[in-house]
């Protein structure tokens, strides 16, 4: 059992990472998202845990990766351009299959940007995050209960899958406060790691963590091994939730706090006599294309509602095959669209169907 | 009586061996060529090593067993 | 009776090093450390990026692969998961001294508990030899064809001075490995460096000047000896940081 407590975004991910049994915190500080580590540090000497503040970002990852190696669980949070710095790492950690969970509060960019939320991360989240092939499982949550649940749910997936979660919040999910309700006993699925480094005790050949792999027929086996994987998890893990799609001709699609602007905009449209619905990505990555492709067959339009120059904009396109025109309704910089401007883009749109 | 025992197809001829025996008893094979293409080094007076160890010691491939 | 032999804690996969080249006679005294110690069961071992990248397959023991220069703070990671474990980098001076400098100085402010294997040939092997952060003042490479010219890039960098102005590391030792006498002196300094971990005393480092035959354009005789004549005379060995005897 457990209380609903008033919490900021930022604490909640920290206790629910807590309660996932993430023992190990490394980071480093960068507003938006400095209350984890600061979280973590007052909470995780006095249950045993370990809290330490990194010297970069880039170590602060690779701490991570030492962690992960050992089969433990494990996180480190950041905002974007701290991200960019562990992009070096969640490409090693993806070339060596080792489980994590990175927490991305997201601030306007690019280069050292503002303090202020923006969305303009979500193709360094979605299409890999560093370099060669690969992804990592991209979650979005638009409340702060769900920053909890879905931090639950990434160290799951990770676990599960072998890779990283991430969890992609813009500055208003990680400041904003809300009463949150995190179980005292999150059920946690154990995963066998019969390739965690943790000593041979002379009982057993050596493992290795490795992403090295020179002879370019195994490279590219090892690849085609990580697609087969990810097609599995594009199968079985993508997250949607549908709000007032049943007869919408226009389908507005948003994450995060794009979404909950867009809810009410969809609400006074639906006032207005516009048939107009939402479809809210929890999966970034995998992106949740069965529900949208559906859509697309019902629909004669989408908004993409972001707070970024368009990125999610085209993969609404690739999941719908174009079948129907796709508007960008966007702010960025640090600036969120208001109910307002949403509204306007469904009345523009709405005047422009045949 | 000391033996030294060489897993001569590991050998890369470096020669440092031959530079560590203080009794110059090891050389670079004139006439053999191993496994990977290398002149192995060879003992050219078994009876006289004191089995010191310094050639295994210099060994960059642990390539020499020194048994006394 | 064998008196000497190769230690357990190496796998029998061959070296894939350059004929002459001194990273065999270091990862064997890690090993014979290792053996010494009985602890080949509970250690884990972190490969660098650089020529001594597949280390991983040279130790019995687990090992991980670091990204390059991360190796301190992947070792960070582990130690701090595993505290009972023995967990030691093996590391090269472009790895350690360059790129990944931070990751160096911040596990020895911290005094993490690991052991940390530097060694310092002057040069980037596996790249093809480049000039290195401990390249000489003069020494040609292929990026300073000329010679390194300490007025255009500046000064070798002496890790083992520099790390003793901390006040974190337990023990910073420079060793080489150019004579049999000098590599007795490393074994014993790579197990003490062990046995401070195990006793749970700290961060300590063994810089081990070696050579690079095929970088510097030897023969690996030759190389042994531009090592005493030119490396020691700036890099001197000897104890730079022992923390137990400055208690005493």
């Amino acid at each position: 059992m457990a209380n609903k407590v008033l919490m900021k975004g930022n604490e909640a991910i920290a206790e629910a990472a807590i309660k996932a049994g993430c023992m190990h915190y490394f980071g480093y500080p960068i507003t938006p998202q400095t209350e984890i580590a600061a979280y973590m540090a007052k909470k995780m000497p006095k249950i045993g845990g370990v809290f330490l503040q990194a010297e970069s970002e880039v170590a602060a990852i690779n701490m991570v990766y030492g962690v992960s190696s050992t089969g433990k669980r494990v996180m480190t949070s950041s905002s974007s351009p701290g991200i960019s710095l562990k992009s070096e790492g969640l490409s090693y950690m993806a070339g060596s299959d080792l489980p994590t969970l990175v927490v991305n509060v997201e601030r306007g960019g690019p280069g050292l940007g503002g303090i202020q939320p923006s969305q303009s991360d979500y193709f360094q989240a979605t299409k890999g995050g560093g370099h060669g092939d690969f992804h990592m499982i991209v979650l979005a949550p638009s409340s702060v209960q769900e920053m909890a649940d879905l931090t639950i749910k990434g160290f799951d997936l990770a676990d599960k899958y072998r890779m990283t979660s991430m969890i992609l919040a813009d500055g208003t999910m990680g400041q904003m406060m809300e009463p949150v309700e995190i179980s005292d006993d999150v059920q946690i699925t154990k995963y066998e790691k019969p390739w965690a480094t943790t000593g041979t005790n002379c009982e057993r050949k050596h493992n290795i963590v490795n992403s090295l792999s020179l002879v370019p027929e195994e490279l590219e086996e090892l690849n085609y091994k990580r697609y087969e994987k990810y097609a599995q998890i594009k199968e079985n893990e993508q997250m949607a939730e549908e709000f007032m799609m049943d007869d919408a001709e226009i389908c507005v699609v948003a994450f995060g706090i794009a979404a909950r602007v867009s809810q009410n905009a969809v609400v006074e449209a639906r006032k207005q006599g516009i048939k107009v619905g939402l479809i809210r990505p929890i999966t970034l990555w995998p992106f949740p294309e069965k529900v949208l492709s559906k859509a697309a067959d019902k629909v004669k339009a989408f908004i993409s509602v972001e707070l970024s120059m368009g990125q999610m904009v085209e993969d609404i396109k690739l999941a719908t095959s174009c079948k129907k025109p796709v508007e960008l309704c966007n702010r960025v910089g640090g600036m969120i669209p208001s109910p307002e401007q949403v509204l306007a883009k469904i009345n523009e749109v709405k005047g422009g169907l045949k | 009586m000391a033996k030294l025992t060489f897993e001569t197809d590991l050998c890369k001829g470096c020669g440092l061996c031959v530079n560590a025996c203080p009794k110059n008893l090891l050389v670079l094979s004139k006439d053999k060529i191993n496994l990977k293409g290398h002149s192995p080094v060879e003992i050219t007076d078994e009876a006289a090593c004191i089995g010191c160890a310094s050639c295994a010691i210099m060994c960059p491939d642990c390539i020499i067993t020194v048994e006394r | 009776m064998k008196v000497f032999e190769k230690p357990k804690a190496l796998t029998d996969a061959p070296f894939h090093y350059c004929p002459g080249c001194t990273h065999g006679i270091i990862h064997r005294l890690v090993a014979e450390a290792i053996d010494e110690l009985g602890i080949e069961g509970k250690t884990i071992g972190v490969a660098p990026v650089g020529c001594a990248v597949m280390a991983y397959n040279y130790f019995a023991c687990d090992m991980i692969e670091a990204a390059h220069g991360r190796a301190p703070a992947v070792a960070t990671g582990v130690k701090r998961s595993c505290p009972d474990n023995i967990v030691f980098t093996y590391q090269g001076d472009g790895d350690l001294a360059s790129i990944g400098m931070a990751e160096t100085v911040h596990s020895a402010a911290r005094n993490e508990n690991i052991t940390v294997i530097f060694v310092n040939n002057a040069i980037y092997g596996m790249t093809g030899g480049q000039m290195a952060p401990t390249s000489l003042p003069g020494q040609v490479t292929q990026t300073s064809p000329y010679g390194r010219d300490v007025n255009h890039c500046g000064y070798p960098v002496k890790v083992c001075e520099m790390l003793a102005q901390l006040e974190g590391p337990e023990y910073l030792e420079r060793v080489a490995v150019n004579n049999v006498a000098n590599i007795r002196k490393a074994g014993k300094a790579i197990k003490k460096a062990f046995e401070n971990q195990i006793n749970k005393k700290g961060f300590s480092l063994i810089e081990v000047v070696s050579t690079c035959p095929t970088n510097w354009g030897m023969k690996p005789t030759d190389a042994l000896k531009w090592l005493d004549e030119n490396m020691l005379p700036y890099y001197p060995l000897g104890v730079y940081k022992d923390r137990s005897k400055e208690e005493k």
